[in-house]
């Protein structure tokens, strides 16, 4: 059973019937509790950090995430702002602290040119390292969707397994032990995007 | 660099035949109005032929038509992974969190932003600056000026499209869609002018809109407009014509866009 994390931020509708229609076993988990009865954690989000991270905390789920992910090692999988908040910190409206799953700080994307926008809304070529196993039977180069101001700035090169140019090298997803994120959008990207997700199925850390 | 984008536009009104049902429809310079399908079905095809992302507006006005367009993105979102800027009648915060509650990525706020500017700098703290799109109707007046309306092209408001493009974006939007009434279902083409006279003075993506009846017209928009995006509704919807041609047409013009593989 995968358990998508309602907090209160973040299109779950999409990621839950992404799931669906790929035949998983998918539940909403509206309560920290529900996340005992999960194998998968699926944590989506759009918005900014500090509402997030401030939503994490006020509906309890902190204590539970960090029960099912860091202790249980439940396979994870972060979503756009999911992703953002597992860092350490964030930089988006002040310096606010992340779930800290990542050495990371999320910082605003600064290209420096005008013609290229911020937020950056659209499909680009994003460079994924074919040995991950979440990367399977994708090309080495793969338009997914995104749409973000900020992005993850990782401090341990290691953690980074897919990246984007925007004038600048830009974090789109990571990798930890049993954690894994993505700046994109899978649920958005079409048929590549669904073949991530069917790869997260039967992810087993 | 993000690709250029090929967005399909889907026109919703509550069909003629009947009242519970919205039927997709195409308008020309906001008016004749024409039935012609099922927005669901639609959009399944436009997704088989990889649009970039889809909007759907609701061109109908009535105090129901929230909830009727909620239905419609929710039974879309079941089958469709892409994104999704809904908008028409949307008045206040609730009326996003029901839309986006129901599959939508984006909401397009149109006469609702200029009567409570403040409608725009609340969504964008709320839900992030990525999810307001600020679209803006326009139409030429006597002296040339690009004069903006509001009430689906009904009232003409003493102000610039550029001047409101810049205070949108001011406000916290994080996209403009820029339509044209005049050239609205005409297909003779952007009005480039406009469009890149906006898409310089914002920093934000400029989705433009109005005229496209040719290849060409998307490729000019991208070139000449400089728009990040381009969205047609009659252009798709009502010709022999498929997102996968017309794509083969702007990356052999050298427009840095998707080609699905």
């Amino acid at each position: 059973m995968i358990g998508i994390v309602n907090y209160g931020m973040g299109n779950l509708l999409s990621v839950y019937n992404a799931f669906d229609y790929l035949g998983a076993e998918v539940m909403i988990c509206e309560y920290p509790e529900d996340l005992a009865k999960v194998d998968q954690v699926v944590i989506p989000g759009v918005g900014a950090f500090k509402d997030c991270i401030d939503k994490i905390n006020l509906s309890g789920f902190c204590d539970a995430l960090d029960e099912a992910v860091i202790k249980k090692a439940k396979p994870t999988l972060g979503i756009c702002l999911g992703m953002q908040v597992m860092a350490t910190k964030g930089t988006e409206g002040g310096i606010h602290n992340g779930l800290g799953w990542f050495d990371a700080t999320v910082v605003r994307l600064s290209p420096g040119i005008a013609t290229m926008r911020v937020p950056n809304i659209g499909w680009n070529d994003v460079r994924v390292d074919e040995k991950v196993p979440l990367f399977k039977g994708l090309p080495s180069t793969v338009d997914f969707y995104l749409v973000h101001s900020y992005f993850m700035s990782a401090n341990n090169a290691s953690d980074v397994v897919a990246t984007y140019d925007y004038n600048e090298t830009v974090t789109a997803a990571v990798l930890k032990d049993n954690i894994f994120a993505t700046q994109f959008h899978p649920e958005k990207s079409q048929d590549h995007g669904l073949k991530i997700l069917e790869n997260f199925i039967v992810w087993r850390p | 660099m993000s690709k250029k984008r090929l967005i399909p536009k889907l026109q919703l009104r509550t069909s003629s035949y009947n009242k519970l049902k919205m039927v997709l429809v195409i308008t020309k310079q906001f008016g004749h109005v024409i039935e012609i399908g099922d927005p669901v079905s639609q959009a399944k095809i436009y997704q088989d032929q990889a649009a970039d992302e889809l909007i759907f507006i609701n061109i109908d006005k009535d105090e129901k038509s929230i909830d009727k367009l909620a239905t419609i993105i929710r039974q879309v979102s079941q089958d469709i992974f892409m994104p999704m800027t809904v908008g028409g009648g949307v008045t206040n915060e609730n009326d996003f969190r029901i839309l986006l509650a129901n599959g939508a990525d984006k909401i397009a706020i149109n006469t609702n932003a200029i009567t409570d500017t403040s409608l725009i700098s609340r969504t964008a703290k709320r839900f992030g600056s990525q999810c307001v799109v600020v679209s803006i109707d326009y139409k030429v007046d006597e002296m040339g000026i690009n004069k903006v309306f509001i009430n689906g092209g009904q009232e003409r408001l003493n102000m610039d499209v550029v001047d409101w493009a810049r205070k949108a974006e001011d406000l916290g939007a994080g996209e403009i869609l820029l339509t044209s009434i005049d050239r609205d279902g005409m297909r003779n083409g952007l009005d480039l002018e406009t469009i890149s006279k906006v898409a310089e003075v914002v920093s934000i993506p400029v989705i433009a809109g109005g005229g496209c009846g040719l290849a060409k017209h998307f490729i000019d928009g991208f070139l000449v407009g400089k728009a990040d995006a381009v969205t047609s509704g009659s252009f798709f919807a009502h010709r022999d014509q498929n997102l996968i041609q017309t794509r083969s047409h702007i990356k052999n013009a050298g427009v840095n866009i998707r080609v699905h593989t």
